[in-house]
């Protein structure tokens, strides 16, 4: 399969976003349009004059890829050019959980036929890792660090799957790029899907979180493992596919491997949080039935 | 301003500025629009809409967005995508449009969007005043102003042949005073489809999203090559004075009716003062003028059509020979304490042989009412200036001592 995604770009070694680029663009061929907010997807992939991208892309501003995307879908519909184009806007999980929000909303709710996919690394990378509505439970970013009296980011990651379905999409799925197969496949049924569909993939990112660069899908499976991130999928609303998990691996063991959360074995009281953390994951489990 | 009234006159309707507008806009054959509501553009977007509901804008999608943040967005990505595009706002929802606009423009993007002029927000006013657009200037769009109803319909076609001219490729914002325009019915004939279809061919650009030839939009750019685009903008711009007056010129030909070009003159030959303005004051000052002339003052109307570019070579032509300049602004450049005609014309006229003083009066802010006698009253601080020299360059004019 030709890569659409040209090597060359300048993502960091081990780069999360490259990886989850390429395998939309190996589930939606060569006839698409990516639409990108700001990020280090569009950072990486555009220095002028050089552009990593073997697809017509648009890069507008950090909040509103969702809205440009349905300019594209309303420009070809209107001069008959649709055929089978598909529209794919992929951004970070800043520019689509937090200041995208509204844009986000605005498209599925008007349905226009197009997918969104959410690159969650969980932080904003491109500024270099401040907090973001997707930043799990205890982690340290720069503007949630672990400080004397604090334990990182207190709050838990907004459930945008579930907002995306209460919108009326009638796809949406969680993916990792971890499991490239799982991705293509839930990108591709997505795209192929009529309307507003969503797959939000996650997609760790070794230089946010510190791990090295040879260890992103490692990283990106502990998470399934350990029930910190389920796979599912969604019709019209409700979940019909979940991917099980037979013997879940303890937070832990996920927690361990990335700097974000050091300080949670290193300070006292960081037990409190890790139990805090596996209570997250046998709630995953108790409600996607995981096991 | 040229214009054969009596041929004309049989195809006149009576409508309201708004309805204009949309007509206009209908006539020229848009394929995406998308706009959000607000007073005083609202009637612009409900009227677009009942022309969709009634199926009389073939080959157009309309985006109701759910902000107009995301109005302008869509059309990024629309006119990017080879879409004639088209928006209409005003005030707040130009200000939320700011980010945007330099994204448009920066991207080269041929979109079309009517300014209904309107005050900005606080203390929250929804009548009319300039601050809206003038606070754009920078955002490297065309800023066109218009006299009349007539003008601003007519001037929306002008708009889009401007903007997609090949040499140009830069976003048109068509600025109409506020429900002095937006809301007041006047007679005017409505656009033509078939003399449009001959004025404004299809938009056919040379770069767009296209599968069977990709090609990257927005790209990012460091310091070796940032500096290129915004020149290459403002060459654009440059060209754009021309297009902008074989727009008019091209006009005249095809439909009768011309408002000048960058600019429009009256009585400006041998006139001792010169009064500076855009948009409907337009037409107040020309009854003073008149008034005036039948006593024997010396007085001319400059009006300016193309705020961006601003045409400082058709200014300083009609200027040099006066013996004052009095730039009228509805707006103010707070902490300056100047409206934008009167700094940039003062500045046009800097480093120059021409040795005329300029004065600049901040009128009509927030819909005050802007009468004959204020602009009399303006005339006569003029003559002072011929007189004895300039006291105050510029200020306030009918504040209420009162509330201050
Ligand atoms: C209006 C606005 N605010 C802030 C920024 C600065 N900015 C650019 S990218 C970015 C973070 C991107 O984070 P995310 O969307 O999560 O993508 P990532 O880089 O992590 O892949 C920020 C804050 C901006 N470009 N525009
Ligand atoms: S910071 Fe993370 S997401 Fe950004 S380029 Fe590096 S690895 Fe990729």
């Amino acid at each position: 399969m030709k890569s659409l995604l040209a090597p060359g770009h300048r993502g960091c070694a081990g780069c999360c976003d490259a990886m989850a680029a390429k395998f939309t663009l190996m589930a939606a061929g060569e006839d698409c349009i990516v639409v990108s907010p700001t990020g280090c997807l569009e950072v990486m992939t555009t220095p002028y004059p050089e552009s990593s991208w073997d697809v017509p892309f648009i890069h507008s501003l950090f909040e509103n890829n969702a809205a440009v995307a349905s300019g594209i879908e309303a420009a070809l519909k209107a001069k008959g050019e649709m055929g089978n184009t598909k529209i794919i806007a992929m951004g970070g999980d800043g520019a689509t959980l937090d200041i995208g929000m509204r844009s986000v909303s605005g498209a599925f709710e008007r349905g226009h036929d197009f997918t969104f996919v959410c690159i969650d690394n969980e932080a904003y990378m491109n500024t270099g890792v401040q907090r973001s509505g997707a930043t799990p439970f205890a982690a340290s970013t720069t503007t949630s660090p672990s400080g004397t009296v604090s334990f990182g980011n207190i709050r838990p990651k907004k459930n945008m799957p579930a907002i995306m379905a209460a919108h009326g999409s009638p796809y949406v799925a969680t993916t990792s790029i971890g499991y490239p197969k799982d991705m293509i496949r839930k990108v591709k049924t997505a795209v192929d899907v009529e309307g507003p569909t969503y797959v939000h993939a996650h997609s760790p990112c070794t230089t946010g979180w510190g791990f090295d660069t040879s260890k992103t899908v490692e990283v990106a499976k502990m998470a399934v493992e350990t029930c910190l991130w389920p796979l599912y999928e969604m019709e019209d609303g409700e979940i019909t596919k979940v991917k099980k998990v037979k013997n879940p691996k303890p937070v832990e063991d996920y927690l361990k491997m990335q700097r974000r959360f050091k300080h949670l074995f290193t300070k006292e009281g960081g037990d409190d949080f890790i139990k805090q953390i596996q209570a997250l994951a046998d709630k995953n489990i108790e409600k996607f039935g995981l096991q | 301003m040229k214009r054969d009234f009596e041929k004309d006159k049989k195809d006149m309707v009576v409508v309201e500025g708004s309805y204009a507008v949309a007509s206009a806009v209908k006539s020229c054959r848009p394929n995406v629009i998308s706009a959000y509501p607000i007073t005083p553009q609202t009637h612009i977007v409900e009227d677009l809409s009942q022309f969709m509901a009634d199926g009389e804008i073939p080959n157009c999608e309309y985006i109701m967005v759910e902000s107009e943040f995301s109005a302008l967005s869509a059309l990024v990505g629309s006119s990017a995508a080879g879409a004639r595009s088209y928006s209409a706002t005003t005030s707040q929802g130009l200000e939320l449009m700011h980010e945007v606009l330099f994204n448009v423009s920066g991207m080269r993007l041929p979109v079309v969007m009517t300014v209904a002029n309107r005050a900005v927000s606080a203390p929250i006013n929804i009548w009319n005043d300039q601050q809206d657009s003038i606070s754009q200037r920078d955002t490297g769009w065309i800023q066109l102003y218009a006299e009349d109803t007539q003008e601003v319909s007519d001037m929306t076609a002008q708009a889009f042949k401007i903007a997609e001219d090949p040499d140009v490729l830069l976003p048109v914002m068509t600025c109409m005073d506020g429900f002095i325009l937006s809301h007041v019915y006047e007679p005017v004939v409505l656009l033509d489809d078939d003399l449009v279809a001959e004025y404004l061919p299809p938009f056919e650009p040379e770069f767009k999203l296209d599968p069977k030839n990709p090609k990257t939009f927005g790209a990012f750019a460091d310091p070796n090559s940032y500096t290129e685009f915004r020149f290459l903008q403002q060459q654009a711009m440059n060209k754009a004075l021309k297009t902008i007056e074989d727009a008019a010129d091209e006009f005249y030909d095809l439909f009768g009716r011309y408002y000048g070009g960058l600019i429009d003159t009256y009585e400006t030959d041998d006139a001792d003062i010169i009064l500076m303005a855009m948009g409907s004051i337009v037409g107040t000052i020309k009854d003073v003028v008149d008034k005036l002339r039948a006593n024997g003052v010396k007085v001319g109307l400059l009006k300016v059509r193309s705020f961006r570019p601003f045409p400082v070579e058709a200014i300083k032509n009609v200027i040099k020979d006066a013996k004052v300049v009095v730039a009228l602004d509805k707006n103010i450049s707070i902490g300056l304490n100047e409206g934008a005609l009167f700094t940039e014309t003062k500045a046009s006229l800097y480093n120059t042989k021409i040795d005329v003083p300029v004065i600049g009066f901040m009128i009509g802010h927030g819909g005050r009412d802007i009468p004959v006698e204020t602009i009399e009253n303006i005339i006569d601080e003029a003559k002072k200036v011929i007189d004895s020299g300039i006291s105050v360059e510029s200020q306030f004019t009918d504040l209420k001592e009162e509330l201050l």
